[in-house]
């Protein structure tokens, strides 16, 4: 049997698992988590294509997921616009900003961009908390439905709104990494590692490093951005929190977490992050400590994120 | 009209000339060899060459245009290549998409298609491996196509590294230090494949410690020491220059002379 590339078996277990999952979901309830999961997951992709791929680190990206979230919350009432092509103009505005913020921040490196993008994402936060007369300030604001599942009803399919945003999620999660996986292997991905791996060797095979590394911010912005927007839309409803810093500071754990450099790992890890809170429930009042002491151990001893060490573990027992 | 012409290039750090005037030229086809003992400022010449460092003085003429100073990617597209002295090797790749970066400039494209798969994205990359496999088997890492770059001896890194300078199809091509590190037989064989690369028309810049190497398949010398130009000439004439044998073969016969 020919073996499958790395591409074909991403994409095969994120959908059996998609598919899969529900049949030991013990309530309904879970079609909500395994969304939020999905949706997390997305957004982390696109850290996979800045920090993974090129190197970069954004502690802002939420920044442009409350954009993403904001444009289907406001665009529908002020503009008139559907839902879906708010989410669209969502994604306009957060890579457009990308690309302006991007442009002087991005000559930075190490802990000075990731100072300047934590600024981003702060700033964006900020207007998001003040403008209370748009954005209706901390306390948030409705979304309006996206109507998707109302045709879909009309069409005699008949799902309950739980079930509609799992699957859709999962689906945009499917697409996402599908186009996360495409670009790896393409020329654009292999210079984004390459600059990654040594930014003279870049320049001098002819990379215009400064262009790639911005191309990579935007791309990952609009990722971030449709996560923000599917986000707001199962919810129906918006606070500043999308935009906030810990929101940012998860999106950069779970890559890291899971393994950066690997889609398949970094939605592991946004699987895990989701999760766990869930799970240390348990441990009620110690909850947040667990939780704390869990992601060092893993740090500690899955260093290069959960799946690329479990990978290597394996394939150390092999030979 | 020369193909790389440099005239007074200078750079200071802190005050300390590094580079102080050293003007040369390389046609195609030449292979031009720049010696000297260790801080003699060859590598700072490379960089200030390939725009990695902007002169405080003097000028780089490609093909006649002006220029100095110039961002290095820009550099490679008017054909200019190099390798590094300490190596600059994309470690998180495999030896194959190494080579494959050595070709940038011509399997790059629309980013859209990149995303989406498109045949067109296919095909240059397809094209891409096609000439980075044919460059990895001139210069005998074939075999290692596949495996993590960092995990390659030291002499086959620096064959690796040549490799990706020759995807650029340079017009000129720099070399810093490529047998370092290499034992007689690897020597040799880089030693033939210079040879070839400037036999087919491309303008060599080289930088080596290997006298025997220099002596053999250098068109012209030209030697440093302590930043400035001490003697230039045939390989024969220089290596009787008594300035050269002061400064450089004096200290370091014993190494490279009878080896
Ligand atoms: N970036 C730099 N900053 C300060 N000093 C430098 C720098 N680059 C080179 N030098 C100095 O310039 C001199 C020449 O170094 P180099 O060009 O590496 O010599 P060579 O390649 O001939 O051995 C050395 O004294 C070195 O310390
Ligand atoms: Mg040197």
């Amino acid at each position: 049997m020919p073996r499958l590339s790395a591409k074909s078996a991403t994409l095969l277990v994120l959908a059996a698992l998609v598919v899969v999952s529900p049949l030991f979901f013990p309530s309904g309830y879970y079609y909500r988590v395994g969304a939020l999961i999905f949706v997390n997951g997305l957004a982390v992709t696109g850290i996979v294509i800045l920090t993974g791929y090129a190197g970069q680190i954004s502690l802002g990206h939420a920044g442009f997921a409350g954009i993403g979230g904001y444009a289907c919350a406001l665009a529908p009432v002020h503009l008139g616009l559907p839902p879906a092509l708010a989410a669209v103009l969502g994604v306009l505005i957060s890579g457009a900003l990308a690309y302006l913020v991007g442009r002087p921040i991005l000559r930075l490196k190490g802990y000075y961009l990731a100072v300047a993008t934590l600024g981003f994402g702060i700033l964006v936060s900020m207007v998001l908390n003040n403008e209370r007369q748009l954005t209706g300030g901390p306390d948030g604001i409705i979304v309006p439905d996206l109507g998707l599942r109302g045709l879909l009803k009309d069409w005699g399919l008949n799902i309950s709104n739980g079930e509609f945003w799992y699957f859709f999620c999962g689906i945009a999660l499917l697409i996402g990494a599908w186009i996360a996986l495409n670009l790896r292997q393409s020329p654009t991905g292999r210079a984004l590692r390459a600059l990654h791996g040594s930014e003279i060797a870049a320049q001098t095979v002819g990379i215009d490093v400064a262009r790639l590394k911005l191309q990579a911010f935007v791309i990952s912005a609009v990722y971030a951005s449709v996560a923000g927007s599917l986000l707001a839309l199962q919810n129906k409803f918006i606070t500043p929190d999308v935009a906030g810093f810990m929101h940012s500071i998860e999106m950069v754990t779970m890559a890291v977490l899971g393994g950066a450099g690997s889609v398949l790992g970094a939605i592991l890890g946004a699987g895990v992050l989701t999760l766990l809170p869930q799970v240390l429930t348990v441990f009620a009042e110690f909850e947040q400590l667990v939780l704390g002491l869990v992601m060092m151990l893993m740090m500690i001893f899955l260093r290069e994120g959960l799946l690329p060490s479990l990978l290597r573990k394996l394939r150390g027992r092999d030979e | 009209m020369t193909l790389l012409s440099i005239e007074g290039l200078g750079i200071a750090f802190g005050g300390i000339k590094a580079v102080h005037d050293v003007s040369l030229k390389v046609d195609p086809g030449e292979i031009v060899s720049i010696i000297g003992p260790n801080g003699a400022g060859k590598t700072t010449l490379f960089n200030m060459i390939s725009g990695i460092y902007q002169p405080d003085s003097g000028c780089v003429l490609l093909e006649g245009e002006d220029v100095t100073g110039m961002a290095p990617f820009r550099l490679a597209s008017r054909g200019m290549s190099r390798t590094f002295q300490n190596l600059q090797i994309f470690q998180n790749m495999t030896v194959l998409e190494n080579a494959i970066a050595g070709f940038h400039l011509q399997e790059r494209g629309a980013v859209l298609a990149d995303l989406l798969h498109l045949p067109s994205s296919r095909r240059r990359a397809r094209a891409a491996e096609a000439g980075a496999r044919a460059l990895l088997a001139r210069v005998g890492l074939e075999r290692a196509a596949d495996r993590e770059a960092g995990s390659l001896s030291y002499g086959s890194l620096k064959r690796l590294e040549i490799a990706r300078a020759l995807a650029l199809r340079p017009k000129v091509l720099l070399l810093d230090e490529p047998a370092a590190g290499c034992n007689a037989v690897e020597t040799e064989e880089i030693d033939q494949l210079i040879a070839e690369v400037a036999a087919s028309g491309v303008a060599i810049l080289l930088v080596e410690h290997d006298m025997k190497l220099v002596m053999r398949i250098s068109s012209h010398v030209v030697v440093l020491d302590q930043g400035e130009k001490i003697a230039e000439g045939a390989p024969a004439e220089v290596s009787r220059d008594p300035a050269v044998i002061a400064a450089y073969l004096g200290s370091e016969e014993a190494a490279h002379a009878d080896g």
